[in-house]
């Protein structure tokens, strides 16, 4: 089973994201790292080729600069490939257009499976993988806690307000998994070897067949939102419970 | 720029719309002109008092959608109308499963984006999103043609009935969308939960890892319980598995606004507080003096819970 898992590289969320005050598109600088979200995909998508007995991951992902660092970590996770798409003329691209990149890059992998996150750490819109499946035509299953393969269905576990739904899909579908479908493995010290021999196909936007899309929205304008002030901070010496006690008093909720 | 006409996409739960449908529609109404809703799988005709109600004049309804996934159908019978000629000028969606699904879908089918993360949305066209866990608020407009579709975050707006008669019901064709619309439910699990909606209570009482064993949650909910309110969770403790996910507080969980929000060993990443800092009042405990969550803390008590929760749980109890 061919499995394709869609890999945003992202700016360390250690670091607080910025926007450009002139352009106020993301700043972009410095080194891209494996977006955690997409780590769950990974690691899901190995166990499934694997317990499929075959088959290969791919990786795909759309990124500035040529940016391989996230890809790296995926492939040394054990991924066998990769596919970047890096145009200067995406910058600034919204869901819809990534999507459109990555449909394109993801046709070439021919996959029976496409796997991405629920949402991505940085820009957390939610919908490229839905707009991935519209575009190449496939079904979809989001919110995905658990997945299994059983012959050319998949069934899965989808998270719902109340609880959680089974569904089941046949094969080529996409599914979104959210954090904790899996315990994503740390790359071993032989993966991380091996992923430096391991093929990256760098592509332009020209070479998926398709136009640099046009983006339909603009940011017109970058505020700090405003900030709650601290209050009171009391040190516990055996009696702090009464002040919560006099706190939830005071607020009539007792 | 004016919106002519508005659709919402109603999200029906127990029977009735939740609370989000209702906020979207009194939006709607706010800055827009006419305002109709969509609902899928028969439920137009209960709901269409409420949603009038609430300012809506018509009920899309797609009937019933043959347990199949909600994303593929309706998004193809909204297509089917704007492409036929009845469009909108913009479409509010919740930040939801089904509401991303939907829209994610409809996006791409009539090649128009998404503005999503939307908290504040004016009828000059612009919108506001909350970025970067919350700490930055961007202003954006759309720049192509309508639709516009808005994926907006709960509580963003508040619900107010418009006092109007009951929406009319027009069961609308849902377009045969082949292999796409593939995925069908083959089974329903609800998760009990007792007490309060973690969404409605007026006192939320969240633990997080600080508690550091999925026994101690008891502790949490015994507090929430004597509160009336309702227990709530970090991710981290949804992930390890000590509670459902439905517990969940934060960006990727439930957006509160409770009276009180009493944060149990949680250290306030920018993702958590996302979803709790429109509490009126915010109590934090937690050991560690720099915890972010002080930051946003009207009481903050630097404490071990394991000290501190049961002799508050004790008091509570001495005065029922
Ligand atoms: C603060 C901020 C707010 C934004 N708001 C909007 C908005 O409202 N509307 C809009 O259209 N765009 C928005 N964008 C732009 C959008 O984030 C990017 O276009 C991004 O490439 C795709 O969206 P996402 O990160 O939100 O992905 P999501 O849809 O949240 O990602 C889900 C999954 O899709 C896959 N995926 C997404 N992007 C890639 C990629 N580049 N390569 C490989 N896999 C990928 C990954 O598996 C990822 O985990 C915003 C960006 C930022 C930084
Ligand atoms: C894309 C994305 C989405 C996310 N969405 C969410 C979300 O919706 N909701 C959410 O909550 N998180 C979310 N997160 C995760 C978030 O970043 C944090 O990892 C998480 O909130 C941490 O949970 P915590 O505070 O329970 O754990 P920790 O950060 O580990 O904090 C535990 C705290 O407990 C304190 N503590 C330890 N022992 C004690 C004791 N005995 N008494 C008192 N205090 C003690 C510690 O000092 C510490 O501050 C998201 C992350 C990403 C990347």
């Amino acid at each position: 089973m061919n499995v394709v898992v869609c890999v945003k590289q992202i700016p360390d969320p250690a670091t607080p994201g910025k926007l450009d005050p002139n352009t106020k598109t993301l700043v972009r600088e410095g080194k891209l790292i494996l977006d955690d979200s997409d780590a769950y995909g990974v690691e899901m998508a190995l166990q499934l080729a694997d317990k499929a007995g075959g088959g290969e991951v791919t990786l795909v992902s759309m990124a500035p600069n040529e940016e391989v660092g996230g890809l790296r970590t995926a492939l040394a996770m054990g991924a066998a490939k990769a596919i970047l798409v890096s145009d200067e003329s995406l910058k600034g691209a919204d869901a819809l257009t990534t999507a459109k990149v990555l449909a394109a890059a993801i046709k070439r992998a021919e996959p029976d499976l496409v796997i991405a996150a629920t949402e991505s750490t940085d820009g957390y819109t939610g919908t490229t993988p839905v707009q991935v499946a519209e575009l190449l035509g496939l079904p979809a299953v989001t919110f995905a806690k658990h997945v299994e393969i059983d012959g050319s269905t998949v069934k899965v576990d989808r998270q719902t307000e109340a609880g959680y739904d089974e569904v089941e899909c046949p094969l080529p579908a996409l599914v979104t998994v959210t954090a904790g479908v899996v315990e994503p493995r740390y790359p071993s010290f032989k993966g991380i070897m091996a992923a430096k021999g391991k093929p990256v196909d760098t592509l332009k936007v020209g070479d998926l067949g398709i136009e640099a899309p046009a983006v339909g929205q603009q940011v017109v304008d970058v505020a700090a939102a405003e900030e709650r002030q601290a209050g009171e901070i009391v040190v516990d010496e055996g009696d702090a419970h009464e002040r919560v006690v006099a706190f939830l008093e005071q607020l009539k909720v007792i | 720029m004016a919106f002519d006409k508005v659709w919402v996409l109603a999200e029906v739960a127990d029977g009735k719309p939740t609370g989000t449908t209702l906020e979207l529609l009194t939006k709607a109404r706010e800055i827009g002109g006419a305002v109709e809703a969509w609902t899928w799988g028969g439920e137009g005709s209960a709901v269409a008092a409420t949603l009038g109600a609430y300012g809506a004049t018509k009920v899309y309804d797609t009937g019933d959608l043959g347990g199949a996934l909600p994303g593929v159908p309706v998004a193809a019978a909204m297509a089917a109308q704007v492409q036929g000629g009845n469009a909108p000028t913009a479409i509010l969606a919740a930040t939801s499963y089904d509401g991303r699904d939907i829209a994610g879908r409809l996006s791409a089918k009539l090649d128009v984006g998404v503005l999503t993360n939307v908290v504040g949305l004016s009828d000059d066209g612009t919108s506001e999103h909350a970025v970067f866990g919350g700490t930055t608020v961007v202003k954006a407009a759309f720049t192509g043609n309508p639709p516009y579709l808005f994926l907006v975050r709960p509580k963003s707006f508040a619900a107010e009935e418009s006092g109007g008669g009951a929406a009319e019901v027009t069961t609308v064709e849902v377009p045969d969308a082949g292999a796409t619309n593939a995925a069908k439910i083959v089974q329903r699990h609800v998760e009990e939960r007792i007490g309060p909606k973690l969404d409605e209570a007026a006192v939320v009482v969240s633990g997080g890892r600080g508690l550091g064993e999925a026994e101690k949650f008891s502790m949490i909910e015994e507090l929430a319980k004597l509160l009336k309110g309702a227990p709530g969770a970090s991710r981290a403790i949804v992930d390890a598995g000590w509670v459902p996910y439905s517990y969940q507080v934060g960006q990727t969980g439930k957006t509160v606004k409770p009276t009180v929000y009493i944060a149990c060993g949680i250290s306030g990443a920018t993702q958590h507080m996302v979803g709790m800092k429109g509490a009126k009042n915010i109590v934090a405990i937690n050991k560690d003096q720099e915890a972010p969550i002080f930051s946003i803390a009207d009481l903050g008590i630097v404490g071990d819970v394991h000290k501190v929760l049961p002799k508050v749980i004790e008091a509570l109890q001495s005065r029922a």
